[in-house]
């Protein structure tokens, strides 16, 4: 048994290297599927193009092919599908939020496999820590950060000006977002509100956003582990009461669910004087607001906060050595300072490094645009976004909690201690 | 037919043109099977199968699969939306076809516009319906917004509060299918014979009367097939909830099809997603073939 054993591992070993030899004599040209996902406004499809093209022509042995894949949603759905049929792209840029999801499902390699020169240690080290918390796991770094964003606030100037504040004062804390809303918050002669102080998004998946509010309370949902939730705790609930309490209490928000594809248009309308939303809609309503904005990092509760979001860049475990490394330096390729600046400056994602905001191009399209460096000075109280093993069906859980209390049909508490018991029944297998 | 009677010599005769026949059949019926009859035998052996993780394959685990889904809220949840959908969908949109197809059948100006306004919304994809739908229910500047500000009346998200979402997304549904159904009826409409309305307008009878004794009657194969595509709709439809609201707030909205989709390819927990889906099939299974066989006996032909 053993000897044929042994005689069977000296005919695999044959077999793959002449497979190698053969490989490397025909194939001169290593194929990358690279899938890719359009979150934001513009011609993003474009530009990952554009980049692939002038890749491939500096590396002429590889050969990145970015595949177009629809929404964060599709493009995971493709991937993860692909991956179980045995055919999954070497490559692929997917929410950084579901990097246990790929883990447990055994899809990625670490990037730290590719790792090898000090050049390549120096690159992993130079993006912004807050991106990289959602990218490492249990000490190994599982996807580079890509197109990444977080949680700013707009106001509207010319409101600011109607309603007697200073155009160019945004709200520091919530007491001031809360009385600056009360004072921008208009009414016709029946009643009806006609311009909202302030909103905050509450659709599809208003964990991001509630984020910042319970950051700014001092309460990280999770831990790092991603296996213990805190829904319940006394801080989460009291974040949340504050944003119930702004429209029910206050009336300076608008009551039930506001749809997040809705409030860049509710601001632009101006239905709506101050809105929560990503950096990534920042070219959007620059080229669209017909009235001068301001873009702020989000009030302090206790302290500032928001949250990361956006996509990291994953290497899938079944595209073959070459592949892999291939992505690898196509993954390094796309994050060097320059080109990371110009994919900020194009798409309104925050350039993933610090030596990107000393690029020439970055700096000067900062001194002409201030608002481009609010995203980058609040990642300093940055927190990674809320990420947990069964990731989805979690947030789906504390999503629920939060619609239910911001919709009335359960209290602050009650919504919040359901989420956390379904939480729990649902990690029970990952402690 | 005598089986005497038969020719001999036609069997071997018959056998070829069986054979042809079947020939003739394999293309669509190897789609058929490929597609569709080999997914749903799979789906019902994976329904009784774990999910797997990673490496680790699926193993038996017997009705387990089922037991979640009882236990599970949003499945009821989902369940109970469906149905509230469906009995708000199915009459509704059926009814209005079948007076929208007696309206425009009729001699009136304007007729092939009428007819092209209401066919409209079956022509435009869901996903641009459901914007355009999105608009009118936006909360202060949305079109039903303006509507009622005109008559003063007070502003309502339609979408974002939970006793009116589900209402909100079912009118979208009533008015894409409306259109759909009234050209089966419209159809059917120019293919009763004209001599039946005059003989019954000699002998004196009602337009009601008329309606009821012999059109209704007449159009009742055109009812059952409308039905069964209404039932099956009303199950798969689902465009409009991913676009509208996802399934919110708090599942108000999340239909079957939908909590399906969430099951399957966000959770990736494709066991009991494959347990959903045994569900949702015999429920349609046993809806349609209920439907032709109780109502099959009603219909003229």
């Amino acid at each position: 048994m053993k000897r044929l054993n042994h005689t069977f591992a000296k005919l695999a070993t044959a077999v793959a290297s002449a497979s190698l030899i053969a490989s490397s004599a025909f194939a001169q040209t290593t194929e990358v599927p690279f899938y890719f996902p359009v979150a934001v406004g513009g011609p993003i499809t474009k530009f990952i193009d554009q980049f692939a093209a002038d890749f491939n022509k500096e590396n002429p042995t590889i050969k990145v092919s970015p595949i177009y894949a629809g929404s964060y949603q599709d493009t995971i759905v493709k991937a993860l599908t692909a991956n179980k049929a045995g055919t999954p792209p070497a490559a692929s840029v997917l929410l950084s939020t579901d990097t246990f999801t790929l883990i447990d499902d055994d899809a990625i390699v670490p990037i730290d496999n590719f790792v090898r020169t000090d050049d390549d240690k120096k690159w992993l080290n130079g993006f912004y820590k807050a991106f990289m918390l959602n990218s490492q796991v249990g000490g190994k770094t599982w996807g580079v950060p890509f197109q990444r964003s977080t949680v700013v606030l707009y106001w509207n100037k010319e409101a600011f000006k109607e309603a007697g504040l200073d155009p160019n004062k945004p709200p520091a804390t919530w007491a001031e977002m809360v009385s600056m809303a009360q004072k921008l918050t208009k009414k016709d002669a029946s009643g009806k509100v006609t311009q909202y102080g302030i909103q905050i998004p509450s659709s599809g998946f208003p964990y991001w956003l509630f984020q910042g509010l319970a950051t700014q309370n001092e309460v990280i949902l999770a831990n790092e582990a991603g296996t213990q939730t805190k829904f319940d705790d006394p801080k989460v609930i009291e974040a949340l009461q504050f944003w119930v309490d702004l429209s029910k209490k206050h009336g300076v928000h608008p009551p039930g669910i506001v749809e997040w594809g809705t409030t860049p248009k509710d601001f632009m309308e101006k239905k709506s004087a101050m809105i929560w939303t990503t950096t990534g809609n920042l070219s959007n309503i620059r080229n669209n607001a017909k009235f001068e904005f301001g873009v702020a990092m989000l009030p302090a509760g206790k302290k500032r906060g928001s949250p990361t979001g956006g996509g990291n860049f994953f290497i899938f475990k079944k595209a073959t050595l070459a592949q892999q490394e291939a992505a690898f330096r196509f993954a390094k390729w796309l994050t060097q300072p320059e080109r990371a600046a110009q994919w900020g400056i194009d798409t309104g994602y925050v350039a993933v490094s610090p030596a990107a905001f000393d690029t020439p191009a970055l700096k000067k399209y900062a001194s002409e645009f201030p608002p481009a460096t609010v995203a980058r000075d609040q990642l300093q109280f940055a927190v990674a976004e809320l990420s947990t093993h069964d990731n989805q069906r979690v947030a789906k859980a504390f999503n629920d909690g939060l619609q239910a209390a911001i919709t009335g049909s359960k209290t602050a508490e009650q919504a919040m201690k359901d989420a956390q018991r379904e939480a729990e029944r649902l990690l029970r297998g990952f402690k | 037919m005598d089986p005497g009677l038969r020719r001999d010599d036609a069997k071997p005769m018959n056998h070829q043109r069986q054979a042809h026949a079947y020939l003739m059949l394999l293309p669509a019926l190897a789609l058929l099977v490929a597609f569709t009859h080999y997914p749903a035998v799979a789906t019902f052996i994976d329904s009784f199968m774990s999910t797997p993780k990673g490496s680790k394959p699926p193993s038996f685990v017997g009705l387990e699969n089922y037991r979640i889904m009882v236990e599970d809220p949003i499945f009821w949840q989902a369940f109970r939306n469906n149905l509230w959908f469906a009995l708000a969908t199915i009459p509704l949109s059926v009814g209005l076809a079948l007076a929208m197809a007696l309206w425009v059948n009729a001699r009136l100006s304007g007729q092939a516009f009428l007819r092209m306004a209401y066919f409209t919304p079956t022509v435009l994809p869901m996903i641009a319906v459901a914007n355009i739908w999105l608009f009118f229910y936006t909360p202060t500047y949305g079109l039903l917004e303006q509507i009622g500000g005109v008559f003063g009346l007070p502003s309502h998200n339609w979408l974002g509060d939970k006793s009116t979402a589900l209402g909100a997304i079912t009118m979208v549904a009533i008015w894409k299918e409306a259109g759909f159904f009234m050209i089966f009826y419209l159809a059917a409409l120019q293919g009763i014979n004209p001599s039946l309305r005059e003989a019954a307008a000699i002998e004196g009878a009602g337009r009601w009367f008329f309606f009821r004794r012999v059109l209704w009657p007449l159009l009742m194969p055109t009812t059952i097939f409308v039905l069964v595509n209404a039932v099956i709709n009303a199950f798969r439809m689902v465009d409009h909830v991913v676009v509208m609201t996802r399934g919110g707030p708090d599942n108000a909205t999340s239909l079957l099809l939908f909590h399906l989709y969430e099951v399957g390819f966000r959770y990736w927990d494709t066991g009991y997603a494959a347990a959903i889906t045994v569900v949702l099939l015999g429920v349609l299974a046993s809806v349609a073939l209920a439907q032709f066989f109780l109502m099959d006996r009603k219909a003229h032909y």
